[in-house]
């Protein structure tokens, strides 16, 4: 055990030390690693779920609900079901976004510490990981890391001395987005289709094989060690102290697209695009221009160079008309032709809808095909209308999840800030209507 | 209650209800296609969208599912807001992206779901202009037709096969617009309730087979309401004929029978019908073995009625026979000259029908089986003896999934959240057997055992419900625990349900139910009964009573018969042929009544073809002892084929005796014959009801070609047969609103062509068709009687046969049509494989078995489920012998 360290700055990937193996259990620990774990035991489960509520950390899954709160729904007490779960998001199969890898393949006792944190918060006695097909090496890790806290009995029964028992298991995806859904995700892991089930009952009390259950994102969870251990107060001023922004902490910002230095880096909550794009990513590729940008992940709607300066909360964004989502920029830049990214995104939720609902399976695919005739350069006047339409028939409250409204978000975005690109592509073949 | 509004109409509505069934309870025209009125909802295909208002201030609303959405008080709903109006037209829209449109050469076409709400929601213009997808079909096997290019994808084709009935040879496969609906590869669909996909799927994606195969729309079929003649359960079935064979055979909705949903070997079961080799006219024959020769139909019954005026005749009534028919020859020939069927079965129906008349258990309908929250079935394998019953089972586990969706405030509509909250916790179901069955895997504790064996761990239950009763001696321990838990549980039930029947030919099951129900009902508890007889009449031809076979023969051996008349039984399946063989050398004169050309048959005198189901009126009593009424669908071209009481009516009429002349004259007598039978006149109104002075016409209003269809024949239009036996008219003319229940031909209203239209016909969904469900229960259960003795201990004879069932195979009319022989098993015998391996026997061997003075050859099928020692036989299969109640078999050598 070391002793108390000055809290750090970049608490999430202060351990990552990129191109190297993760820190194995003693390095971990000599780091500060389990700090937040002995803390959070010796704490009733109740109140670890207080100091995290108060901290206000969001979730980093996209929807971003205060995970406090949805911890605080979990029925608790002796009339409560004996065997709850709580389940990692790690699905991460979202456009553009690498953050929860860059986590799970760095650091991945963080994420387990955090896991046995809400476990214990919610009563939970079992915990699974849900991770995306493709990432075999933080599955290797992952599984690695949970054999050496198996082996320490920091995990199983009893963990340090505390009386609380908690297992883990890892469970690779077959591949599907729609997996990252929580409720399909759960359908998943209990072996059945991952379609997205009704809510309510909300699975704080009918989750994973019909017990109260918390979803987690991988990144939320990888917060909850040091709330705990270095409290909510330092967690809030961690943004609040630095960019002025409410939302507390630190957040796994990125980008792709056509940026000097693609990556993701820890920054306080509440960075602006432009410290993003410019001071991190290296700015734009020599002669590119920024022309909009999705802020967080392919199903988030378009913003412009006009709202460069915004800085990335879950309130700025959505003031400036969009969502934090996952945080991670996808680019666009002027030379990029608009409706073929826009085809390409569209042919991935196509692809990716689970087939459920009619507005979706039926409305993706044909949204599709129209995109790909402005592609060509054959669409029709029409088209545009249509376009339109199907932007507010799968929309919100439409669909029976938000697969299809989140692949609305860039295309309605789009036919809002770039409608010229669209009346370009119609019709050079002369095809009218 | 709850307020709401719907486009500014005001309602008092139940607030547990969901928006969709209450706007369809008022008459409000609104689409869907995933919901399902049995299946509840999941919100899949978004065509029920209605828009919501936050007050009555908001006027902009937002669109949500009506299906999805619970009718809390003060909600605003509109059904006509553009916004939803547009959703529902974009809908379909989208699901025609792919749809191909081929309706003229689509089965469903003219009835289909599908194009009702694409013409309900206005879409009639096509915007996409990109390729659809294509998939491949499969061969589902002799029922089901596949042709998945027209699925919509509203998955009720699952939720029916997987999740309502339990099958799990169907799936959905792959993913986005690609998803398919059929199986891992071709193959025959296993469930025995595949044929219900054809109605509960929206499209023509699963069509009946055999109806594909002789096609006719909706609209050229001539329908009449009926009752399905394959087991006693009595499902309500709309058979449709036309060009004088039957088509199809459909669901006819029966709120506390079979709801919507048939067994496969009802709906497929009619193709006896159709057969060419049926009898078409009466013939003699001088002597056995002679050849026929026709007679018309005056020379019959002269000849018949003289034989009567003779002397030393008796009759033989049937259990497949309407009430009518068996009245008529007990009529003819005096009550002491009726005979009915063997010592056993005769025996067990009438202890069945006293146990259900001395209460206390309330007699369970369907719908009160699907409701029980306990359930005990003592000996039946209701999977292949009353297959609906078993499917009603499957639903009472659910209970306890609805009693967590309740506290949890999830209503009970909303499908899969309520089975997320059950998992799979089930309410108790215990099922004590001979064999394994098809209940097994919802149990919550099987039991294998001889009936004998059965009804001593039954005892034990009595006991445990009420020292005063003796114990079962001689029963271990295992055992002794069960009937503790049994008992237990029982009593802590709100609705506990005891399942019975006839099929293992043991009284002391009949009776052990009954002591069950007396101890619960001693307990403060009141439970409810069901016991199954054999065939769809027992309990009518119990009701007039009669001697039994044994007595018929003791007679015909005796030497004091001269004349044998058998209506609509064939005697080789009651009797051990050998005896039965030796009885006929004795008789003078064999006359036999049936529609199918029997092995009976092949010795009559006289044979005098009649009616079968479809071609006939009659009055059916079910196992709740309900009366029900089947109307004659069509009049046979062709052949003389009158209803087998007909026959007996003309014969009396030459003897100048009354029996009438109509079916309602043959009914009111019966009625009048016995103050347990009056109810049955009240099955159905009689022949001279009218609406507004007209009939009600078997003939949908768009029938075509009735000028022409006889053309080859005759240029003229024939007159229509006239019917004097029921309302119904063989015509298109006549009322069509306003039905009695028991007189619906057909469902149909305006806008709805499909079966969904049956939401028309009732004032709320799920309840009884509007008039109330059809039929009249004879039974009024006392305050009940006296316990029945402790059932006798009995030894286990080595190679004692129990009976096993087969839902396609066992009951005679359906096992001759070809779809049902298809999926029919070859003879069998069944061993524990210890009591194989004593016998030196290996599984899949075929022998020659012998019991009885009979041989016959049969595979052996080894299955650890049976109890060691005794021997599984499929009863009243072909190629299987007529058996005595627990008959020892034994090996005679090996077969072929
Ligand atoms: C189509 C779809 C895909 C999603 N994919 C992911 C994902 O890959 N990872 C993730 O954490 N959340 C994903 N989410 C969000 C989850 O449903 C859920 O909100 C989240 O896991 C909750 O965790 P959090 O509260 O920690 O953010 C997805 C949501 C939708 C609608
Ligand atoms: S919107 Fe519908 S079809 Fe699409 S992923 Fe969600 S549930 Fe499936
Ligand atoms: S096959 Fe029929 S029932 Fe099944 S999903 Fe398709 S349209 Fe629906
Ligand atoms: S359960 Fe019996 S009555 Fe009902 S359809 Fe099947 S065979 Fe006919
Ligand atoms: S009927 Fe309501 S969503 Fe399908």
């Amino acid at each position: 055990m070391t002793a108390r360290q000055s809290p750090p700055q970049r608490p999430l990937t202060a351990r990552i030390r990129p191109e190297h193996e993760p820190f194995g259990l003693a390095d971990y620990e000599r780091h500060g690693g389990f700090q937040g774990l002995r803390a959070a035991l010796k704490m009733g489960p109740q109140d670890v779920t207080g100091l995290v509520k108060s901290a206000g950390l969001r979730g980093r899954g996209g929807a971003g609900f205060p995970t406090g709160v949805k911890w605080g729904l979990v029925p608790m007490g002796p009339d409560a079901p004996k065997q709850k779960y709580i389940v990692a998001n790690g699905d991460e199969m979202e456009p553009g976004t690498f953050k929860d890898r860059l986590l799970l393949e760095g650091d991945p006792l963080q994420f387990i510490e955090g896991m046995i944190i809400g476990g214990y918060a919610i009563g939970a006695s079992i915990g699974y990981v849900f991770l995306r097909a493709e990432y075999v090496l933080a599955a290797e890790r992952l599984k690695a890391a949970i054999a050496e806290c198996h082996a320490r009995k920091l995990l199983g029964r009893n963990i340090l001395g505390s009386g609380f028992d908690f297992d883990l298991y890892l469970h690779t995806s077959a591949g599907r987005y729609i997996c990252g859904e929580e409720t399909a995700l759960l359908n998943s892991l209990e072996g059945k289709r991952a379609v997205p089930r009704s809510k309510p009952p909300f699975p704080a009390t009918a989750g994973l094989f019909g017990k109260p259950t918390v979803v987690n994102n991988i990144e939320t969870l990888c917060n909850v060690p040091h709330i705990v251990h270095y409290g909510a107060d330092w967690y809030a001023e961690l943004s609040s102290g630095t960019t002025g922004s409410k939302d507390g902490g630190t957040k796994l910002y990125g980008a792709s697209g056509k940026v000097k230095h693609p990556g993701c880096w820890e920054l306080p909550m509440g960075t602006t695009v432009r410290e993003i794009v410019d001071d991190h990513a290296g700015g734009m590729r020599e002669g590119l221009k920024l022309r909009g940008f999705l802020p967080g992940g392919a199903s988030t709607d378009f913003l412009t160079a006009e709202h460069l300066d915004v800085p990335m909360d879950y309130e700025h964004i959505a003031q400036a008309g969009s969502r934090m989502g996952t945080g991670l920029l996808i680019v666009l830049d002027d030379r990029t032709p608009l409706m073929a990214m826009l085809r390409n995104l569209e042919t991935f939720f196509a692809r990716e809808s689970c087939g459920w609902c009619t507005p979706c399976r039926d409305g993706l695919p044909w949204t599709e095909r129209i995109l790909a005739d402005f592609e060509a350069g054959r669409a029709r006047a029409s088209d545009i209308e249509l376009l339109r339409q199907q932007t507010r028939l799968l929309g919100p409250g439409r669909t029976f999840c938000p697969h299809a409204p989140g692949a609305m978000e860039p295309l309605q975005s789009a036919l809002k800030y770039f409608p010229d690109d669209f009346s370009a592509a119609v019709g050079r073949d002369g095809a009218g209507g | 209650m709850a307020r709401i509004w719907i486009d500014g109409r005001e309602y008092e509505v139940d607030p547990r209800r969901n928006l969709l069934e209450v706007a369809l309870e008022q008459g409000i025209d609104l689409p869907y296609f995933c919901w399902h009125p049995a299946m509840g909802s999941v919100g899949a295909c978004r065509q029920c969208a209605v828009t919501q208002f936050r007050d009555e201030n908001d006027t902009q609303g937002r669109v949500v599912m009506a299906c999805m959405t619970p009718c809390a008080d003060n909600s605003r709903f509109a059904v006509e807001h553009a916004d939803a109006v547009e959703m529902r037209e974009a809908v379909i829209e989208l699901l025609m992206t792919n749809h191909p449109h081929d309706c003229p050469v689509c089965e469903e076409g003219g009835q289909c779901h599908l194009q009702d709400m694409t013409v309900m929601t206005g879409h009639n213009y096509r915007r996409y202009r990109y390729t659809k997808r294509t998939h491949r079909n499969q061969d589902l096997g002799p029922f089901i037709g596949h042709e998945m290019n027209r699925c919509i994808a509203c998955y009720r084709c699952v939720r029916f096969y997987r999740e309502y009935a339990g099958g799990t040879d169907l799936n959905v496969f792959g993913a986005h617009n690609h998803v398919y609906f059929g199986r891992e590869a071709d193959g025959t669909l296993e469930s025995p309730f595949s044929g219900n996909l054809v109605e509960v799927c929206p499209t023509g994606v699963f069509t009946d087979k055999p109806y594909g195969e002789s096609y006719t729309r909706k609209w050229d079929l001539q329908q009449a309401p009926s009752v399905c003649h394959h087991c006693a359960v009595g499902c309500n079935i709309l058979p449709g004929e036309r060009y004088g064979r039957i088509k199809r055979v459909e669901n006819r909705y029966h709120g506390a029978l079979n709801g919507y949903f048939l067994c496969d070997r009802g709906r497929y079961g009619y193709q006896y019908v159709n057969d060419e080799a049926r009898p078409r006219e009466a013939t003699g024959r001088s002597a056995p073995g002679a050849s026929e020769h026709a007679l018309s139909a005056d020379k019959a019954a002269q000849g018949l009625a003289a034989w009567i005026d003779a002397g030393r005749v008796i009759g033989i009534g049937s259990p497949r026979a309407s009430l009518e028919a068996n009245y008529a020859l007990r009529e003819l020939l005096g009550a002491s000259n009726f005979y009915r069927g063997t010592r056993e079965d005769a025996a067990l129906d009438t202890l069945a029908l006293s146990i259900l008349a001395a209460g206390p258990a309330r007699i369970a309908s369907v719908r009160d089986i699907e409701q029980a929250d306990a359930v005990l079935v003592l000996g039946e394998d209701l999977l292949q003896t009353s297959a609906r019953i078993a499917l009603a089972v499957r639903q009472s586990v659910r209970q306890r999934g609805f009693a967590l969706a309740d506290a949890a405030h999830v209503p009970r509509w909303q499908d899969h959240s309520v089975r997320l909250m059950a998992q799979t916790q089930n309410s108790p179901l215990y099922v004590l057997s001979a064999a394994p069955t098809g209940l097994d895997e919802l149990a919550r504790r099987c039991h294998r055992g001889r009936p004998e064996d059965l009804a001593q761990l039954a005892q034990a239950i009595v006991h445990q419900l009420d020292h005063a009763q003796p114990r079962a001696p001689g029963i271990d321990d295992d055992t002794l625990h069960l009937a503790h838990e049994i008992a237990e549980v029982l009593v802590a039930a709100e609705r506990p349900l005891i399942i019975g029947g006839s099929s293992t030919g043991s009284a002391a099951l009949l009776q052990a139910a009954a002591n069950i129900c007396i101890a619960l009902h001693r307990r403060q508890r009141s439970p409810s009964i069901a016991l199954l007889p054999a065939e769809c009449n027992s309990y009518g031809s119990a009701l007039l009573g009669g001697d039994d076979l044994d007595a018929a023969l003791a007679r015909i051996e005796a030497g004091e018969v001269d004349t044998l008349v058998v209506l609509e039984n064939n005697l080789y399946r009651r009797l051990p042929a050998p005896r039965l063989d030796a009885a006929l050398t004795r008789i003078q004169h064999l006359v036999v009544i049936d529609a199918l050309a029997t092995p009976l048959g092949a010795h009559a005198h006289l044979q005098l073809p009649a009616a079968a189901f479809a071609e006939a009126d009659g009055t059916l009593v079910n196992f709740e002892g309900r009366a029900q009424r089947y109307f004659q669908v069509f009049v046979p071209q062709d052949a003389q084929r009158p209803a087998s009481w007909r026959w007996l009516q003309r014969t009396a009429a030459v003897l100048g005796r009354d029996l009438g002349n109509t079916l309602d004259e043959l009914t009111a007598a019966c009625a009048a014959s016995d103050p347990a039978l009056a109810g049955i006149v009240a099955a159905a109104p009689g022949h001279d009801f009218r609406i507004a002075g007209q009939r009600i016409p078997r003939q949908p209003h768009r029938y075509s070609g009735r000028t022409a269809m006889n053309a080859a024949r005759d240029i003229h239009e024939p007159q229509p047969p006239q019917d004097v036996d029921s309302p119904l008219a063989f015509s298109m003319e006549g009322a069509r609103v306003g039905l009695p229940p028991a007189e619906i031909p057909i469902f149909w209203a305006p806008r709805w062509n499909s079966g969904q239209s049956l939401s028309k016909f009732q004032d709320e969904i799920n309840g009884p068709l509007r008039g109330g469900d059809p039929g009249v229960r004879l039974i009024e259960p006392g305050q009940g009687g006296a316990y029945f003795d402790r059932p006798p201990r009995s030894e286990v004879r080595p190679l004692q046969t129990v009976w096993l069932y087969e839902l396609f195979g066992s009951e005679e009319l359906s096992a001759r049509g070809a779809a049902i022989a298809e999926r029919m098993p070859q003879p069998y015998v069944v061993l524990h494989p210890d009591t194989a391996a004593e016998l030196g026997l290996a599984d899949g061997d075929r022998h020659q078995w012998a019991a009885e003075g009979q041989q016959w050859e049969a595979q052996l099928r080894v299955d650890p489920g049976l109890p060691v020692g005794i021997a599984g036989i499929p009863r009243g299969m072909p190629g299987m012998p007529t058996l005595g109640v627990g008959a020892v078999i034994g090996v005679a050598g090996a077969g072929a």
